[in-house]
């Protein structure tokens, strides 16, 4: 549906873009992932008309877009500081749109109600957007943007502003909003959780450029890249070369992995702070052994750093609730192959 | 207990006077100031509107009330209506030509700003009356305009001494107070907003009716404000590009002082532009108040 075709855009010496190819198909919830900086933001911008790329091409739905100005486009943005119109009130913010369009009055102020209606706002109607709590203009901005139904929503850093909690119920409601709405999303995000959590695919954006596309789960669990090894979710991560069994780890020795790499190419081998197993005492059949330097408590898992020798960072193992282990234990490490995954470097 | 208290509320009371006195001490200077220069003077001048001229100037302190009842001669009536007409042409012309000017300045990359702002301020460094009389030079008849236009074939024209030189006068002297309170106004606006309006299917005269312009409205206000005060009260410009005849209340009164030495009517007079002046500032004031 929405076709983007090496896309490229500098500002000066920076590369926001480099060569970007997406295809975003109808009615999905589609993420751009990354830190901030990695031009995703850039992208959101080319989608909606306030930038130009240098190169490449964008279509939707097989017709040019890049060649319509913003206010001809099907796309609607809600901005990560909402950039509500002070001066209007909420009502009046969500029928904009709509005014534009030049539709009758009647279908403007239904159609209003409505959208006001389904994100729980018709009794703020008459406020004004300084009148109203983070989540509240959080929901303003949305309805203001869905309710031109366009082809294609982009939410920047959508919940970036609200706190722990709002967020946590926002994200529930967008996902229901997109089931009802049946608009295709784009929302750009630098926070993986939210990204995985909201999305049907996430493009993993680094220094301008897109380093994987897959869905959560694949991302999580099958990197293909150092940089989304890295960057998505916690991961311990070993640089060696690959071998038949795993990775043969500089001052290691050889760790157990799956992989399909040749034999000798320089890799890293990524395992979670789950998968790991760890067992108390001298004795353990663990891969890697080491001293436990800390253990943090987060209620639902405890994260426990461990120091192996040979290796500068400590080894992140994460487990169910609370753990008997304390700082200064000896212990083992040890995982299943099937749970090392081999990355190439 | 009971001492203890007594002597914490001294102890207050003391800070009170204290800090009293501080605000005082800042204050003091330029109270002084306004209460010797500018209060007296005008309690004074304000005086004078109660009482009957002298014959050779002056003021004879015997009441009357017939000053009040020549504002309402048609032939001063006049004068303090097209004070009001040019007055405002030239803050709606000022407002015209500021507008874009400081919108195109807001938009400027931020070192070309600082170059555009300081050139708009530039003018004020030359003496105000040495740049009326350049005017002069400019537009006499065989000034460099009619001598350029005369090169062409065209001309001579007059263009000294008319009411549109008086507003042209004006426009050129009061721009630059136009300019930088728009300026402010528009460089504080959310550029985003202008974006979510475009995204929203606006166009562009449309994201400025709707967006921009009521947005910006109090820089509109505060600059409108800027040019008009000085231009109602205005008597130098129309003496010297108007042909210094009475058509502005300004020279009017300075007329009752220095040449009718009727001082009790110029005191009306200018009551009169205060009061003006004062009506406009408190409506500024409420619109302030109400965006």
């Amino acid at each position: 549906m929405l076709q983007i075709t090496g896309v490229s855009r500098r500002f000066g010496d920076v590369t926001a873009l480099a060569d970007v190819s997406l295809e975003i198909r109808q009615g999905e919830f589609f993420a751009l992932l990354g830190p901030s900086g990695c031009g995703k933001t850039t992208l959101l911008r080319i989608l909606a008309g306030f930038e130009s790329p240098d190169s490449g091409a964008v279509t939707l739905d097989g017709e040019d877009l890049l060649g319509r100005p913003a206010h001809r486009r099907p796309v609607n943005l809600m901005f990560q500081s909402y950039a509500l119109f002070p001066h209007m009130t909420v009502a009046k913010n969500v029928a904009y749109g709509l005014e534009r369009e030049k539709l009758p009055k009647a279908e403007v102020r239904s159609r209003v109600a409505e959208v006001l209606e389904k994100v729980g706002l018709t009794s703020m109607a008459g406020r004004r957007p300084q009148q109203l709590s983070g989540g509240q203009r959080q929901r303003v901005a949305l309805a203001r943007a869905i309710v031109k139904r366009p082809r294609l929503l982009l939410l920047d850093e959508p919940l970036s502003a609200l706190d722990k909690k709002v967020r946590a119920e926002m994200q529930l409601e967008l996902k229901r909003l997109q089931h009802e709405v049946g608009i295709t999303f784009v929302v750009v995000t630098h926070d993986q959780e939210e990204a995985m959590s909201l999305a049907d695919r996430i493009a993993v954006f680094s220094a301008g450029q897109v380093e994987q596309v897959d869905a959560p789960v694949a991302l999580y669990e099958r990197p293909r890249t150092p940089f989304v090894a890295g960057f998505v979710g916690a991961n311990n991560l070993f640089s060696g070369r690959a071998c038949s069994v795993g990775l043969a780890a500089d001052g290691l020795g050889v760790l157990p992995g799956s992989s399909d790499l040749p034999d000798g190419t320089p890799a890293l081998l990524a395992v979670r702070p789950e998968r790991l197993r760890l067992d108390g005492g001298q004795n353990g059949e663990g891969v890697l052994k080491g001293e436990v330097a800390d253990v943090s408590f987060y209620g639902g898992v405890s994260h426990v750093s461990v120091t192996v020798p040979g290796r500068a960072e400590p080894v992140l193992a994460a487990t169910q609730g609370a753990t008997p282990i304390r700082a200064g234990a000896r212990v083992s490490l040890s995982w299943a192959a099937g749970d090392g995954v081999l990355v190439p470097q | 207990m009971t001492r203890s208290t007594v002597s914490g509320a001294a102890a207050a009371s003391r800070s009170r006077r204290s800090r009293a006195l501080g605000r005082l001490i800042f204050l003091g200077p330029g109270l002084t100031y306004l209460i010797v220069l500018l209060l007296i003077p005008l309690a004074l001048v304000l005086s004078y509107t109660l009482f009957r001229r002298g014959r050779f100037g002056g003021v004879v302190y015997e009441a009357t009330g017939e000053n009040f009842t020549r504002l309402f001669d048609p032939l001063y009536l006049d004068v303090i209506l097209s004070s009001l007409r040019l007055a405002t042409i030239a803050t709606v012309i000022a407002l015209l030509v500021g507008y874009p000017t400081a919108y195109l300045i807001a938009m400027l990359p931020r070192k070309w700003k600082t170059v555009a702002l300081v050139a708009i301020v530039l003018p004020f460094w030359t003496n105000f009356l040495v740049r009326i009389y350049a005017w002069i030079v400019l537009l006499s008849g065989p000034g460099l305009v009619n001598s350029t236009l005369g090169e062409l074939g065209l001309g001579p024209f007059e263009f000294l001494y008319n009411q549109g030189t008086i507003v042209t006068g004006l426009v050129y002297s009061y721009l630059p107070l136009m300019v930088l309170p728009l300026y402010a106004a528009i460089e504080k606006l959310d550029p985003q907003l202008r974006e979510a309006s475009a995204n929203l299917g606006a166009r562009p005269a449309r994201t400025f009716v709707s967006v921009t312009l009521p947005l910006t409205l109090p820089g509109v206000v505060t600059g409108c404000l800027f040019v008009f005060v000085p231009s109602f009260g205005n008597f130098i410009i129309p003496e010297l590009l108007g042909g210094g005849r009475s058509i502005m209340v300004g020279n009017l009164i300075r007329d009752q002082f220095l040449k009718a030495r009727d001082w009790p009517f110029g005191s009306t007079l200018a009551l009169a532009l205060i009061a003006v002046l004062i009506v406009l500032l408190l409506l500024q004031a409420w619109s302030a108040r109400r965006a």
